[in-house]
Order: C-alpha cells, then structure tokens, then sequence
C-alpha cells in the first residue's frame, strides 16, 4: 500500500485554477464518492479550501491512481488537464505523510502558523469518516496529523503574535485596556487599512464606533456599516473626549491632531488613556503627542515593526516546527512498517513460540517424574497444536491482497502483539 | 518547632521567588503553577509558625524586627493570592515574591528571642493596631510591585519595543486598576491604625498624639497616600503617575516601618 497525495495550493496554482479545481458544497461529497468509485480502493479523503486542493488516499498502485484522479478531476470539473497538470504536486509514502503533517501544522500555509487549516483538516477527516472513505491507514494519518499540529501549537509559539498590522493594532488596544467592549472607538478618515483595523476592533468587542470623515456622506456610509454614527470631521477633537480609541487615515498632508489639543482633550478625560493609530501617510498626527502622558500613538511603521517582529519570531519557531514534523513522520512510518505482512508473521509466530516453551516450563514442574521420551512426545504436540493454530491467520495475511492492512491490524489486535501502540 | 517552621516556610518562600524571577526569562508566554504552588506551601507553614508563636508567647507575634517583618511578609502573602485569585496575573508573583523574600531575610537576620511584654502594650488595642497596620502596610507594599510592573509596561509601550516580556505582562489598565484598589483598600486601613494607635496611646501614655517619629512618619505617610487618592479623583492623576506615587509611599512606609526604629529616636519601639 502507498500513501499517496496528489494537490494543489497556492504557491502552484493561481486564484483561477484553484477556483475551478474546488470542491465547495455538494461537490465535496459526490467527488468524495466518484473518486471512491473510480479509484476502487477504500481509502480517500478530500481537502479542498480556498488555498488549496488535496486528495489523500492509499492505493496498489501509484502511476494508475494518478492517471484516473486527473482524468477525474478533468471531468468533474469540466476542465482541460493542460490547464492544471502542471499545478499539480505528487507526494509518495513517507513524502506524502510529511506533507500532510506540514499542512496540518500550518507550515506549508501562506501566513505561517494561522490556525484556520487544522480546523479544516478536522472537518476533512471527519467528513471523510461519515462517508467511510478512509480505512485504518488513513485515520491514523490524519489522526497523527492533527495531534502533530497540536503538539507544533503547544510546543513552539508558532501562532502567537500578530502578523498583520490590523492584527497587531488590535493586540496592543488589548495591552492598553483590559476589555474592548467597554471601550469607544473613532475611525477618522477611511483608509483600506484603517477599515480593516477597525473591523478587528469590532469583531473583538467595541461596540461604540464614531466615524469621522471629511466628506460626511462617505462617513455616514462607513458608520452604517459600523453600526456606529457618524460625526462631522470638525467636530473630532471634540469628540474625542469620549473616544478610547483612534484610527486615522486620512488624505490630509498636514497635520489633523496637535499636541497642544490633545493635552487639553487629556484634561478633559481626566486623563483616561488614549490609544492612537496613525495609518496615514503622510503621518496625519504628530509624532510629539506620543510623549504626552497616557497617549500612546502608533504609525504604521511602528506596526510594521511590530509585524516584522513576529514574522521573524515564527519563523524561527517554524524552525522547531519542522523537526517535530520529521519525528513525528519517523513514528508514522516505523508504525507503517508494522503494516506489513513478514514482521507480524514473524512475531505471530515468536509469541507462539514462547507460550509452547512457558507451558512446557510448567509442565516439566508440574510432573517432574516424567522422562525425556514422554516431553519429546508433549512437545510434539504443542508444536502440532501451535501450527495448526497460526497457519490460518498467516495464510490470510499471505493471500488477501486487498484488506491486508485491515487483516493485520486485527490479527495484531488479537493475539496482542502490538510493541507499537503507546500512542493515541 | 517554631524555627523549623519557620526555616520551612522561608525556603518555600525563597524558591518561590528564584522560580518566579526565572519565569521573567522564560520563552513561554503562560506562567508556570510552580511559583503559587511553592508560595502556597510557604504560606500555609508560615501561618502554622505564627499561630504556634502566639501560643508560645500568649500574645500576637509582632513585637521585635524578627516577628514585625515576619508578619508583614505573611500579610503581603495574603494580598498577593488574593490578587491572584482576582486577576489570575501570574508574572505578577517575580515582583512581588521578592518583597516578601526580602523581608524574611530580614525577619531571619533579627534576634528571635521573646522580650517579656511590657506593660503599656498589654492591651487588647495591640492586635487591632497592629493587624490594621500590618495589613495596610502590605497593601501598599504590593501596589509598589504592580507600580513597578506598571512603569516597566508603560515604557515599552511607549518607547515600541515590545519583547517577549512585553506580551507576558498585563495591560496598563488592569495594573492601574490594582494601584487603585489596594490604595482604596489600604489608606482607610491605615487611617483606622492611626486612630487606634492615638486612642491605645492615650490610655498607655496619657497623651493622643506626642509627635514622636513613628507617629510624625504614618502621619506623613497617610498624606502621602491621600495625595495619591485625591489626585486620581480630581484631576486624574492615574497611570504612570499613580505608578511612580505608590513606589515613593511604600518607600516612606519603609521608613516608618524599619528606619525610624533604627535611625530614630521612638518610644513606639518593641
């Protein structure tokens, strides 16, 4: 049996490919269930976000497999294979099981380390498993793959950290204040960034958003989709007596906020902190005010800065990602190997043999008065008797081909001979 | 019995504090269970010395350097898992175990012999003041740790390095909220140890207030405290102000507590 994994992500394919090759709703389970048909083995799963298509799956023989997903991919999706072979990425046994483990931990994403990515190989592996497409080989994987992602989460800071500037406006509010929902915020102008940042603000918590924008219907715009109101820009200063936080981005190449009036908006606050992000550039405020005390003002380069530390800080951690990943495939494969049938015939019939000699052990205590002879004769028969136990599950193991790994599995099971299974 | 218990508790305590300035240092971002564990533990046999000592000496255990820094220590223990059941800050224990290591270093260096009591302080005003006192003290004793913590986060934020030790610590605002509390918490405290403190003097000396050094020292350092408290209500004085105030206070607790009955001359010495 090979492990095998035939996909596509976004350092393959573009946007366009990736968008034909999905398999978004109902597609997910009829392709789940063409490929089973096609493929006429038992294992496969599929994975399909909006980054990338995979499918996993466990097969005899890898050149035909590959040939029949292409043309099934070609068909399914109405799609010349010329237009996505060369997207296409081949991973083989132990290849293959890296690189699920890689994707689940979130190292072959393109921002590494976020987290959406185990959640969907959860609900691949899940979906695969209410559909029963997968067989032992293939629930261990993803099995491994998730609890490797979780070791990966736990064991290096991968994840901490924002890697975006929004991101990171949002991680410091929460360095100044304790909780954002109690806390006002004012988006002042409309900047791409400065919306995102606040959308970051929002869906952490703040509730009470004001936006400013020099033209008041664009701002009014803006506040709707806020849920906030909208304020007449020369009115902001004023406002921002009772604002906590403040986003600026505006067009204005001079600035909109002095030093002279934020410390009378302190005195007004009864100095209440004040957090202040400066996404304009040119800078809309003045770099001054972050001296005032209780002020903290952020430009963008300060976020980069941010950004750029965490970036590399993951990267670091990616580092330590990698070798977990190598052990954990090292695990996976030693317990492949147990797969196979010579091993288990072999310790199938070592166990057999140390029963026989334990039981003939006692047998000699038992009746220490009986002579050499009458033990060759009881030995003779433990030997008969062990034989015409083993020879049937060995047989099975030797001649069926197709539920080999199943067949096994359960054998293992049975006679309790697994070394292995101190995991999970 | 009483030293074991006493030596016990202060190794608990002391590798609480060596565990905790480690976690300053530590990669992780989560705070280990050791140090609460430890100071738990520490706290616990601290408590059984100190009831064992009443016992031994029919009186509560404050008089003398050994048994005052002693109980303060123990005070500033409750206050911290107090804290810490409250706010669950855990970096929270490196600025605050230290405090109380330093003070049973200091309570082990003093002379631990019982001086018969004399007898202007037997009287049932000795436990109330000095439980008053004691438990104000560590408040304020434990706002100068978060102050400090407080000054240290205030200037990463403003000066945009933000290390590792930066996203280990709390936000400002629940730092200032602690300044606030504990000061809400201990000057009501220390007012009432003042006031117990005229009234126990005017049935032992004859007199309310003699302006003797300790006395002119609370005194001062009660101002100290109210400025702090009026200033925050008024005109706002909170944050990095609050943060520096409540480090000079507890630095003039200090010296109301150990410098004006080491350097001065007080009759309030036992």
């Amino acid at each position: 049996m090979k492990i095998l994994i035939l996909g596509l992500n976004h350092k393959t394919a573009n946007v366009e490919i990736r968008e034909r090759l999905a398999f978004s709703g109902q597609k997910l389970k009829d392709g789940l269930l063409c490929l089973r048909e096609i493929l006429e083995i038992k294992e496969i799963a599929l994975l399909s976000t909006c980054n990338r298509v995979e499918i996993f799956t466990c097969v005899n023989s890898a050149d035909t497999a590959v040939e029949n997903i292409k043309k099934f991919l070609s068909g399914f999706h109405n799609i010349s294979r010329d237009d996505f072979e060369k997207s296409l990425y081949l991973y083989t046994d132990s290849d293959a099981v890296k690189h699920i483990l890689r994707v689940a931990s979130s190292l072959d994403s393109m921002v590494v380390g976020e987290p959406q990515i185990l959640g969907q190989i959860k609900d691949t592996f899940d979906f695969a498993l209410s559909e029963k497409t997968t067989g032992i080989i293939l629930n261990k994987l993803f099995k491994k793959a998730i609890s490797t992602a979780k070791k990966v989460r736990t064991e290096t800071r991968i994840a901490e950290n924002a890697v975006s500037i929004s991101f990171a406006a949002v991680e410091l509010a929460k360095k100044i204040f304790t909780d954002l929902s109690g806390k006002s915020f004012m988006l002042l102008g409309a900047g791409e960034m400065a919306e995102l940042a606040g959308r970051h603000l929002v869906s952490n918590g703040v509730t009470d958003v004001k936006v400013a924008n020099r033209t008041y219907e664009r701002g009014c715009e803006l506040a709707k989709e806020f849920n906030g109101k909208p304020i007449k820009f020369d009115d902001f200063i004023q406002e921002m007596i009772h604002t906590d936080i403040v986003i600026c981005s505006t067009g204005s190449s001079t600035y909109v906020l002095l030093k002279e009036q934020v410390q009378k908006i302190m005195k007004e606050r009864k100095q209440k902190p004040v957090f202040i992000i400066d996404i304009s550039v040119p800078r809309n405020i003045d770099p001054e005010i972050n001296k005032i005390d209780n002020v903290y003002l952020y430009d963008v380069d300060d976020l980069q800065d941010v950004v750029d530390t965490n970036m590399f800080e993951r990267k670091k951690e990616a580092c330590k990602a990698e070798q977990i990943v190598a052990e954990e495939v090292d695990k996976f494969m030693k317990w492949m190997l147990t797969l196979d049938s010579v091993p288990t015939i072999v310790a199938l019939r070592q166990k057999a043999e140390e029963i026989k000699n334990e039981e003939l052990e006692k047998f000699k205590i038992k009746f220490p008065e009986t002579d050499e002879t009458k033990i060759k004769a009881v030995e003779y028969l433990a030997t008969a008797i062990i034989n015409k136990l083993i020879h049937p599950p060995t047989a099975a193991i030797k001649e069926n081909d197709e539920n080999k790994e199943e067949l096994i599995a359960v054998i293992k099971k049975l006679y309790g001979l697994n070394g292995d299974e101190n995991e999970e | 019995m009483d030293a074991i218990f006493f030596k016990l508790a202060f190794i608990f305590y002391f590798a609480a504090t060596i565990i905790s300035i480690f976690e300053i240092f530590k990669d992780s971002k989560e705070s280990s269970k050791i140090t609460p564990i430890l100071a738990g533990a520490g706290f616990v046999i601290h408590f059984i010395q100190i009831i064992y000592r009443y016992f031994e000496i029919g009186y509560i255990p404050v008089t003398g350097m050994h048994h005052a820094s002693s109980l303060f220590a123990w005070c500033i223990v409750i206050i911290f898992f107090f804290l810490q059941y409250r706010y669950k800050i855990g970096i929270m224990a490196s600025f605050i175990m230290p405090i109380v290591f330093i003070l049973m270093l200091l309570s082990l260096a003093f002379p631990r012999q019982i001086q018969p009591l004399t007898p202007e302080l037997q009287s049932y005003w000795l436990p109330i003041h000095t439980l008053l006192a004691f438990l104000s003290y560590a408040a304020f004793a434990v706002t100068c740790g978060v102050g400090i913590m407080y000054l240290i986060q205030e200037h990463y934020l403003k000066s945009k390095h933000l290390g590792r030790f930066f996203q280990k610590m709390p936000n400002l605002q629940v730092m200032d909220e602690i300044n606030y509390k504990l000061i809400t918490f201990g000057f009501p405290l220390h007012t009432l140890a003042i006031i117990t403190g005229a009234l126990w003097a005017e049935s032992a000396w004859g007199a309310y207030w003699r302006w003797d050094p300790k006395e002119v020292w609370s005194l001062i350092t009660w101002f100290i405290y109210a400025l702090i408290l009026h200033a925050r209500l008024t005109v706002g004085w909170r944050g990095k102000k609050a943060a520096i105030l409540s480090i000079i206070g507890f630095l003039a607790v200090l010296f109301t507590f150990f410098g004006v009955n080491l350097l001065l001359k007080t009759i309030h010495s036992f």
